[in-house]
C-alpha cells in the first residue's frame, strides 16, 4: 500500500485543471475526494505520472437551482448530496442513495463527480444518476460539452470523460411528484452493493403513470430495467402488480460472479429487490 | 461504568477504568512502526503471485542498481535457513516441513517470499520490487484437502511423498462402535469450519537494530510472544540468546496471529546483524491478509449416537485440518487443542477422535482466537441441535438432560479432563430470563404459520472450554516443546511504589490494570502506585507470554505467590522493627501491626524504605524488598456459559440478521468486570464474524480471492446489536484467586449459537445445515437445495 512516485498539481480552476491534464499527457489523473483514487494508487493498480488535484476548486462545489433541474457541481461531497435541502426536495432518490454510500467519513470526502467518473459497477450514485436521466457537463481543451447518462457510462470503470477532460457538474432533472427509493443489498453496513436498485415512481389515482428503475452491479455499468419500467406503466400500484412487473428485472443483464454472489443469485436478487424498491417508492 | 461498589471491598472485583486507555486512545502510543532510529534501512518483500511453482531464474541486477537500494537478497543468500519453526510435532510419525526464510527453488503459496530488497526508504524499496525478474515453472496447486489425500495427487512437498502431515487417532472412553450399536438414533453431519484471517488493527511490524552492548541485537516486533520468540530466534539463527533482546512495545491486537515466529522477524534480525544498521518493515494490509497465518479450516465429519429418550451415548469426530503450505509454531497442534472439547458439557460413554493434518498450497494456518476449541464447540453444539431435531425434542431440554449437573463437579469427562467447577443450570436460567425465550418462540410460531418472508430462529450454545494451558507435565505428555508456567516479580521501590514485572505480554487486554488490582489486594498498596512491566525480555526476562486465555489463569497465580512472598519478607522486617516475633504481626491493607496493640504499627511503604536503607534489618534478611514466583498451574481452566441468539432470515434474499444476543458467562471470580465485559464483547464480534461474515476463499489455482477487506468482511459496530450480557460466578477450585479465563469464551460460544439460530429459522423449509459464513448466497443455496428435495 505504498504508491509509486508522481507529480502533483493543485488546480484552483477548471481551466487550470484541464491545462494541467493536457500538459501532463495520457496517464495523468484527476483527484477528487480521493476515496477511490488513493486506494488505486496505494495498491499500485495504476501508477499515474501526474495527479491534478481539483478538490478545492470552488466553482465545482456548488448546487444551483436551474428551475426544472438542479446543477450539482462534481466536487460536491456525497454527504452534501445526502443532506442538501434542494436535493432532498427535488431529487430524493439521489439523496437517499447518497446516504447508503460507504461510511460517514468517506461520504464527507468522496464527491458526486468522483463517484460518477470512477464508474465502479458497484457504485451507488451512478445508478441513481442513470435512473434520473441526468446529464453530465464535461470540460476539455475544446470547451464544454454535455453528455446524457446513457452515453456517459461506457463500461467497467470507463466513462465518456477523456484523459484531458474534467467532469464539471451533473444536471439532475427535478422529479417532483415521484416517490423514490434506493434498495441497497450488502453484507455489512459499510460494504459495497452486491446488487442495488434505484426506483422513482409516479402514482396518480392509484395507477403507476411513470417508473424509472436502474440496477447497480448487474453488469459493467448502471443498467436501466426498461422492461420493468414498461411493464409497470399503467398498472395499479399494488404489491402483486409490482411483483409481476419486477420478474423481468434481470432480463438482458450480465452480472458477474464473485465471492459474495454468483450471477444466478444476483439475478434472483435483482428481481426481489426491484419489487421491493418499486413498492417502497410507490408507497405500497 | 463507575466504581459504585462497597468501599470496604478490595480492588479485585471493581470495574476500574483501564490505566492504559488514556494513553492508547489519545494516540500517545509506542507502536513498532513509530520507532525511528537513525540510519534505518527498510525491507520490502517480493512475494510469489503463484501458489506453486519452481523458481527457474531470478535476476536482481536492475533492482540492485535502483535508487536507494542497498542490497537485494534471494534464497541463495540464506541456504537452508529456516524462517519459522514448529514446536509441536504432535505424533511420532508427523511429516515436518522446512519453511525457508526466503524460498530457494520453489514457492508453495501465494505470498511466499522470493526476494527481499533493502533500501534507504520504504518507497524506494517497494519501487525496486518491480525490477526483480523471476521466471517460474508453474506446478499444480494443491488446494482441496480431500483431493490432496487422494492417490496420485500432486505434492506440496515433493520430497515427502505425501500431503498427509499426520493422523492422530484417539479413542476416548469405551468403544464408540459398541455405543453406536446400541443407539436408537445416530445423526451425522459434515460441518465446514472455514478458513479465517486474523484481522488485527495493527498489522505486523518489526525494527531490528544493533543496540547497546557489543553484538546485541534488539528486535522490536508487534508480537504476542516476545519471550518465546527470543528462544526461537536464537535456535533458528544461531545468534547466542544472550545477545538477543525482544521487545513487544504497544501491540494492537493479535488474536493468535501474532503468536508466531515469522520469517520477516528472522530476516530483520539476520540483516541487522549482517549490515550493522537498523532494519525496519511494516506490512501492508494486503500483505497481512495474505501472509499473517490464517486460522481454522477444518472439514468436520461428526456423528452422535443417542437413545430415543435423548440420552447421548457417544460421538465420533473425524477431522481434516488444513495446515497450509508449511508448519509454523503450533500449526499441527491447533486442531488437537480442540480434541478434549468435543464432548463439551455433556456426559457420554465414548468419543472417537481422529484428525488428519493436510498440506496444501495455501497460507499456513495456526492458532486463531480459541484455537481448536471453537471448532470443537461448534461441532458439538451444532450436532446436539441436529439430534434434538431428529428426536423432535426441544434443544434446550436435550442439553439439560445430558449436561453435567452442578452437584456432579468435579467431573471427569469422557476425554479424561476433570472440570473443577461449573453451574450450567444457573447460567442457563439467567440467560433464558434475559432472552425472553417464550415470547420469541411464540413469534417464531406466528411467522411460520403466516409464511412470513422473514423467519425467526433461536440459536443456543451451552459451552465450556479449556484454557490457561497447562501443567507443564501435561504439555510434555502432549509433545509440546515448552512448559506452561508463568513468572512474576514484584519489587517495592525505596519510595514505596511498586514495580510488577510479568511474563505475560498484553496486546490490548488490560493487564496493567488487572494485575495492579490483584497486587493491590495482596500487598496493600494503592492500584495507582503499581507499575506493570511487560513485553521486553530485557526488563521482564522470564515469561511464556499471552495467548489461550492464559494470562490471568496462569499469570495471575504467579502474581499472588510473588505478592505473598513480598509480604512475608516485609513481615520479618516489621517484626524486627516493632520488636515482636513475626507470628505476633498482623498484616492488613498495607499495614503491619502488633496483635492486640494496633497502635504499634508500620506500613509496607515504610518497610520498603527500611529495606533499601538496610540500616536495621534482622539477621539473615537481605536488603531490598521484593517477591518473585514462577508458578506452574494445577490444571486447565474451564469457563462456561450459555449464549442465546435470535436470528432473522429473509427467505427471499437469504439475508441473515442478528436481532438479539444474550451471553451469560461464568469465568469464576472477576478481577475487573469491565475488562471481562470488553473481552466478551470482542470475542462475540469475532465469533459472530465467523458465523455470518468471514471466510477466506481460494480459487482452484490457489489464489486468495478474499485478499482485501472489501471481500473479506469483518463486522463493525454498525452490524452488531447491543449485546445483553451477564455473569454467574462459580469460582475455580484449581486457581488460588478462583478465576477462569475469559479471553476466548465469546469467540468460542457465539459461532454455533448464530448458526443454530439460522438453521432453526428455516428448518421447517427442509434445511438442516447452512455453510459458514451464513451469507445471503449460502442461505439462498441451502434453501434452494431444500426446495429441490435434498437438504444440504
Ligand atoms: C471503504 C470504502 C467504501 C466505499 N463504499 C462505497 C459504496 O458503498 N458505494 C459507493 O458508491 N462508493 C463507495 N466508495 C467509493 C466512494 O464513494 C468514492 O468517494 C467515490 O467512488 C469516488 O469519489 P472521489 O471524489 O473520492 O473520487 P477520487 O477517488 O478522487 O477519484 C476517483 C476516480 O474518478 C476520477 N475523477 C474524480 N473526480 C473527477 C472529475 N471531477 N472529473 C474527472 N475525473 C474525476 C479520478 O481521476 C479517479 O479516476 C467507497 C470507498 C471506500 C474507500
Amino acid at each position: 500500500m505504498i504508491p509509486s512516485a508522481f507529480d502533483y498539481v493543485k488546480a484552483t480552476t477548471v481551466d487550470e485543471a484541464v491545462a494541467a491534464l493536457v500538459a501532463a499527457g495520457e496517464d495523468a489523473k484527476v483527484l477528487g475526494g480521493g476515496q477511490s483514487l488513493l486506494p488505486v494508487l496505494r495498491l499500485r493498480l495504476n501508477n499515474p505520472s501526474t495527479i491534478v488535484d481539483i478538490s478545492t476548486v470552488a466553482e465545482i462545489r456548488t448546487i444551483t437551482d436551474e428551475g426544472t433541474s438542479l446543477l450539482i457541481g462534481a466536487g460536491v461531497t456525497t454527504d452534501e448530496v445526502a443532506n442538501n435541502p434542494l436535493v432532498k426536495a427535488h431529487a430524493p432518490l439521489l439523496s437517499m442513495t447518497a446516504e447508503t454510500v460507504a461510511d460517514r467519513a468517506i461520504r464527507h470526502r468522496g464527491t458526486f463527480g468522483g463517484s460518477c467518473a470512477h464508474a465502479d459497477p458497484a457504485g451507488d450514485l451512478p445508478t441513481a444518476a442513470a435512473a434520473l436521466d441526468c446529464e453530465f457537463v464535461i470540460a476539455g481543451p475544446g470547451g464544454r460539452r454535455t453528455v446524457s447518462a446513457a452515453d456517459f457510462f461506457v463500461d467497467f470503470f470507463t466513462t465518456a470523460v477523456g484523459a484531458d477532460e474534467v467532469l464539471v457538474a451533473v444536471r439532475v432533472p427535478k422529479m417532483d411528484g415521484y416517490g423514490a427509493h434506493y434498495e441497497k443489498f450488502n453484507r455489512t453496513a459499510q460494504a459495497w452493493a452486491i446488487v442495488g436498485v434505484a426506483a422513482a415512481v409516479k402514482v396518480e389515482g392509484g395507477v403507476i403513470t411513470d417508473a424509472r428503475v436502474a440496477l447497480t452491479n448487474m453488469g459493467p455499468k448502471p443498467i436501466r430495467a426498461t422492461s420493468v419500467e414498461a411493464a409497470l406503466k399503467g398498472q395499479p400500484a399494488t404489491a402483486d402488480a409490482i411483483k409481476a412487473a419486477a420478474s423481468s428485472a434481470a432480463d438482458g443483464t450480465k452480472p458477474t460472479s464473485d465471492v459474495h454472489a454468483d450471477a444466478e443469485f444476483r439475478s434472483h436478487l435483482a428481481r426481489v429487490l426491484t419489487g421491493r424498491a418499486v413498492a417502497t417508492a410507490a408507497g405500497v | 461504568m463507575t466504581d459504585t461498589l462497597n468501599e470496604t471491598m478490595g480492588a479485585i472485583g471493581r470495574p476500574i477504568r483501564r490505566k492504559e486507555d488514556a494513553r492508547l486512545v489519545t494516540g500517545n502510543t509506542n507502536w513498532t512502526d513509530n520507532i525511528q532510529l537513525p540510519g534505518t534501512l527498510h525491507m520490502a518483500f517480493l512475494r510469489s503471485s503463484i501458489a506453486h511453482a519452481k523458481i527457474t531464474r531470478i535476476d536482481t541486477s536492475a533492482a540492485k542498481a535502483a535508487e536507494g537500494v542497498v542490497h537485494v537478497y534471494t534464497g541463495a543468500d540464506f541456504p537452508g535457513q529456516p524462517g519459522s519453526t514448529c514446536v509441536w510435532p504432535v505424533t511420532d510419525d508427523i511429516v515436518m516441513s522446512h519453511y525457508p526464510v526466503i524460498c530457494e527453488d520453489e514457492v508453495k503459496y501465494v505470498g511466499d517470499v522470493v526476494a527481499v530488497v533493502i533500501a534507504t526508504e520504504k518507497y524506494l524499496a517497494t519501487d525496486a520490487l518491480d525490477l526483480i525478474d523471476v521466471d517460474y515453472e508453474v506446478l499444480p496447486a494443491i488446494v482441496d484437502m480431500e483431493a490432496a489425500l487422494a492417490e496420485g495427487s500432486p505434492l506440496v512437498h515433493s520430497d515427502k511423498g505425501t500431503n498427509r502431515c499426520y493422523t492422530a487417532p484417539v479413542p476416548f472412553g469405551g468403544s464408540y462402535a459398541d455405543v453406536k450399536a446400541k443407539a436408537d438414533v445416530v445423526v451425522s453431519r459434515r460441518f465446514i469450519n472455514q478458513r479465517l484471517i486474523p484481522t488485527t488493527m495493527e498489522p505486523r511490524a518489526v525494527v531490528a537494530a544493533p543496540m547497546g552492548m557489543a553484538d546485541e541485537i534488539t528486535l522490536w516486533t508487534a508480537t504476542q510472544v516476545p519471550h518465546v520468540l527470543r528462544v526461537l530466534l536464537a535456535l533458528l539463527t544461531g545468534i547466542p540468546e544472550n545477545n538477543l533482546r525482544v521487545v513487544a512495545p504497544d501491540v494492537g491486537g493479535g488474536f493468535g496471529g501474532k503468536l508466531q515466529i515469522y520469517r520477516e522477524e528472522v530476516l530483520a534480525v539476520l540483516l541487522a546483524r549482517k549490515l550493522g544498521r537498523p532494519i525496519k518493515w511494516t506490512e501492508t494490509r494486503s500483505e497481512s491478509i495474505l501472509t499473517m497465518h490464517h486460522g481454522r479450516d477444518q472439514i468436520q465429519d461428526i456423528e452422535i449416537a443417542a437413545t430415543s429418550h435423548g440420552q447421548i451415548l457417544g460421538m465420533s469426530v473425524n477431522l481434516l485440518a488444513d495446515m497450509g503450505a508449511y508448519l509454523q509454531i503450533i500449526t499441527p497442534g491447533t486442531p488437537l487443542l480442540g480434541m478434549f472439547m468435543y464432548s463439551g458439557i455433556y456426559k457420554m460413554e465414548a468419543l472417537d477422535f481422529t484428525c488428519t493434518g493436510v498440506y496444501t498450497n495455501k497460507t499456513p494456518t495456526d492458532a486463531y482466537r480459541g484455537a481448536g476449541r471453537p471448532e470443537a464447540t461448534f461441532a458439538v453444539e451444532r450436532i446436539v441441535d441436529e439430534l434434538a431435531a431428529e428426536l423432535g425434542m426441544d434443544p434446550m431440554e436435550l442439553r439439560m438432560k445430558n449436561w453435567i449437573k452442578h452437584e456432579e463437579f468435579p467431573y471427569t469427562t469422557v476425554e479424561g479432563l476433570t472440570y473443577d467447577t461449573g453451574n450450567y443450570e444457573a447460567a442457563t436460567a439467567r440467560a433464558l430470563e434475559l432472552f425472553g425465550m417464550d415470547e420469541l418462540r411464540a413469534e417464531q410460531a406466528v411467522r411460520r404459520a403466516t409464511g412470513d418472508p422473514v423467519q425467526l430462529g433461536i440459536g443456543i450454545s451451552t459451552f465450556t472450554e479449556m484454557c490457561g494451558l497447562a501443567p507443564s507435565r501435561t504439555l510434555g505428555a502432549l509433545k509440546y516443546v515448552a512448559g506452561g508456567w508463568e513468572h512474576c516479580t514484584i519489587r517495592a521501590l525505596p519510595t514505596g511504589k511498586i514495580e510488577l514485572v510479568t511474563g505475560t505480554s498484553p496486546h490490548g487486554q488490560g493487564h496493567a490494570t488487572a494485575w495492579s488490582q490483584i497486587a493491590s489486594d495482596i500487598i496493600g498498596v494503592p492500584v495507582e502506585d503499581i507499575e506493570v512491566i511487560y513485553g521486553d525480555t530485557g526488563r521482564s526476562p522470564y515469561g511464556m507470554d499471552t495467548y489461550g486465555s492464559r494470562s490471568l489463569a496462569v499469570g495471575g497465580q504467579a502474581i499472588k505467590v510473588a505478592g505473598e512472598r513480598l509480604v512475608e519478607k516485609a513481615r520479618m522486617i516489621a517484626a524486627h522493627q516493632l520488636e515482636v516475633s513475626p507470628e505476633d504481626i498482623e498484616f492488613n491493607a498495607g499495614t503491619y501491626s502488633v496483635k492486640g496493640d494496633p497502635e504499634k504499627a508500620t506500613t509496607i511503604q515504610a518497610i520498603a524504605f527500611a529495606a533499601f536503607q538496610a540500616h536495621n534489618l534482622p539477621d539473615g534478611v537481605e536488603p531490598t524488598l521484593s517477591g518473585e514466583a514462577t508458578v506452574d498451574p494445577m490444571d486447565f481452566s474451564y469457563p462456561h456459559g450459555t449464549h442465546l441468539a435470535a436470528m432473522e432470515v429473509d427467505t427471499e434474499t437469504g439475508k441473515v440478521t442478528l436481532r438479539k444476543y444474550v451471553a451469560v458467562d461464568d469465568c469464576g471470580v472477576q478481577v475487573n468486570p469491565m475488562i471481562v465485559e470488553g473481552q466478551v464483547h470482542g470475542g462475540l464480534a469475532q465469533g459472530i464474524g465467523q458465523a455470518m461474515y468471514e471466510g477466506a476463499e481460494y480459487d482452484s489455482n490457489g489464489n486468495l480471492l478474499t485478499a482485501s477487506m472489501g471481500d473479506y468482511l469483518i463486522p463493525s459496530a454498525a452490524d452488531l446489536p447491543s449485546f445483553i450480557t451477564d455473569r454467574t460466578v462459580t469460582p475455580s477450585t484449581t486457581h488460588p484467586l478462583g478465576t477462569k479465563g475469559i479471553g476466548e469464551a465469546g469467540a468460542i460460544a457465539s459461532t454455533p449459537a448464530i448458526v443454530n439460530g439460522v438453521v432453526d429459522a428455516i428448518r421447517h423449509l427442509g434445511v438442516n445445515n447452512v455453510l459458514m459464513p451464513t451469507s445471503p448466497q449460502n442461505v439462498y443455496r441451502a434453501l434452494k437445495a431444500a426446495n429441490n428435495g435434498g437438504a444440504a
